[in-house]
């Protein structure tokens, strides 16, 4: 079934803030293989300007995964999150995310085309901090497999 | 790490390439990293069910990998400004010692004016690119006149 290209405009605040924490970031990284210092330790971090250890720039699908999870619990969607392949991704850094912000995220609706028996729906995520001021942008593309579609 | 010169770069230079073996385990560990638990990264049985030849990677473990290249020459994971990237093949990691290696280069494709330069990654496994349109932009060290 076709997604209902009337949700374009719509908009999904998530339940509750996230608590960025140091070894969380540090397990990131370590699952990215990544030895940076600046990932690992408060001081070298906040030698290189920042006030305390800050998030590899891909950290920032955590939140857009956790605000995605909307969309597959709205009936009127009607998602079927296990036909969706990831398309494609992108992030706009307004700053570095860092151990000790508290992060609060929006999802956005912002296309849905079908083509070739498949969905595309286009959704971005607007992440800001505790005073309101943005931090990162997440733009997914999500391909929602049709019926017997391809991939 | 210092963060590098944008008078230091000129459009065309390469990055020193990275070269990462994906076995099952690190899969797993992506997985707990991120919260991102779909079996397809980990269940040989779901994979195939959904129609995959075995069990793949994230791809955003294959985008976390291109901002570790990106960062790793800029000097200062702070610096990048955008990324992006298109997932146009799956890495199919199989459950044994090789797994799959991901073999990513980079290039400087633009040197722009306001200290930032553009560099597009390029991403292969197996033979084959995997990702398409992968670009970082980058915010470098300007000198003050």
């Amino acid at each position: 079934m076709a997604l209902d290209p009337a949700f374009v405009g719509r908009c999904y605040p998530a339940a509750g803030s996230y608590q960025v924490g140091r070894e969380k970031i540090r397990e990131f990284a370590d699952a990215l293989g990544d030895d940076s210092a600046v990932y690992r330790d408060s001081c070298a971090a906040q030698a290189a300007g920042h006030p305390d250890v800050i998030a590899p720039p891909t950290f920032a699908i955590i939140l857009s995964m956790r605000a995605q999870e909307v969309l597959a619990e709205d009936p009127e969607l009607g998602l079927d999150y296990s036909r969706v392949v990831h398309g494609d991704q992108s992030f706009t850094h307004h700053r570095p995310i860092h151990a000790g912000d508290e992060l609060s995220s929006t999802l956005h609706v912002d296309g849905i085309r079908t083509m070739g028996g498949n969905d595309m729906l286009t959704v971005r995520c607007e992440i800001t901090d505790r005073t309101g001021a943005p931090v990162t942008t997440a733009r997914s593309m999500l391909v929602v497999r049709g019926e017997g579609g391809a991939r | 790490m210092t963060l590098r010169r944008h008078a230091d770069v000129v459009e065309g230079d390469e990055l020193p390439p990275l070269q990462v073996r994906l076995t099952r385990g690190e899969l797993i560990r992506y997985a707990g990293a991120s919260g991102d638990l779909n079996p397809i990264h980990w269940s040989d049985r779901i994979a195939r069910e959904v129609g995959l030849p075995d069990v793949i990677a994230h791809g955003m473990l294959t985008m976390g990998l291109v901002a570790r290249l990106v960062t790793g020459w800029a000097g200062d994971p702070a610096a990048v400004l955008e990324c992006g990237v298109r997932f146009t093949r799956p890495v199919v990691v199989p459950d044994d010692p090789e797994g799959a290696l991901v073999e990513l280069s980079g290039r400087v494709s633009q040197h722009r004016d306001d200290g930032t330069v553009l560099v597009a990654i390029t991403a292969r496994a197996g033979g084959q690119t995997v990702l398409g349109k992968a670009t970082a932009t980058v915010a470098l060290t300007v000198d003050n006149p």
